[in-house]
């Protein structure tokens, strides 16, 4: 039995229906589990793994 | 030997540390470093390499998400990779058990410890939605490639 938070209360994941996705793209790995329970959404977990990151190049400037 | 004209390396993780302070600064309290949040920002923002410091302005709001976001940790401090400094965060942020039901796609990293909660970086993803789940960011390699702060 696997308990799963929901806007029900924590239910046990045989009662619902699950649906996986995913995407990537240049700038992150996405993951995301959703739980139905007679067509409602009841859960929505969401995974990002960031691939890019924020830069700044350090200039000094001839005289 | 010759002479070469050059942003010295380990200033820049200095810069990274606080140990210049080229302009005026602040009187600091300790040696400690400053504690870190991050917030979570809707599609509706505007977040920016133009922001100064943390504020509300289109955060997102829903159950169990507090204003104002989740500490950072920050157990490695800034390193340096050849010439590039970088720090990214020593482990995920997770923001736990929310429902963030109007889309979302920014988080913030700023300064807790500043008095006016100094921003540092905006980071952003493809829209997302949450129900009574966890929104997670997990961190890239902390090096001077991909770590999520860089200095070059």
């Amino acid at each position: 039995m696997t308990i799963v938070t929901t806007t029900k209360g924590d239910m046990d994941t045989s009662l619902l229906v699950r649906k996986d996705g995913n995407m990537e793209d240049d700038n992150e790995i996405t993951n995301w589990i959703e739980y139905y329970l007679d067509g409602e959404l009841v859960h929505r977990s969401v995974h990002v793994h960031l691939k890019r990151n924020v830069f700044s190049e350090s200039v000094i400037q001839p005289f | 030997m010759a002479n070469t004209q050059a942003f010295c390396s380990q200033a820049k993780v200095d810069f990274m540390n606080g140990l210049h302070a080229l302009g005026a600064s602040v009187i600091r309290g300790a040696t400690t470093k400053d504690v870190y949040n991050s917030a979570l920002y809707l599609v509706s923002a505007t977040r920016n390499a133009t922001d100064t410091v943390y504020n509300t302005t289109g955060e997102v709001s829903g159950t169990n998400y507090s204003a104002g976001g989740v500490v950072v940790t920050t157990a490695t401090g800034p390193q340096l990779d050849t010439t590039t400094a970088h720090f990214t965060p020593s482990a995920s942020i997770v923001f736990s058990n929310v429902t963030l039901a109007t889309a979302f796609d920014a988080c913030i990293i700023y300064n807790d410890t500043s008095a006016t909660k100094l921003q540092i970086s905006v980071h952003t993803f493809g829209s997302q939605t949450v129900t009574a789940g966890d929104f997670t960011l997990t961190m890239p390699t902390d090096d001077g490639t991909t770590g999520l702060i860089r200095i070059a």
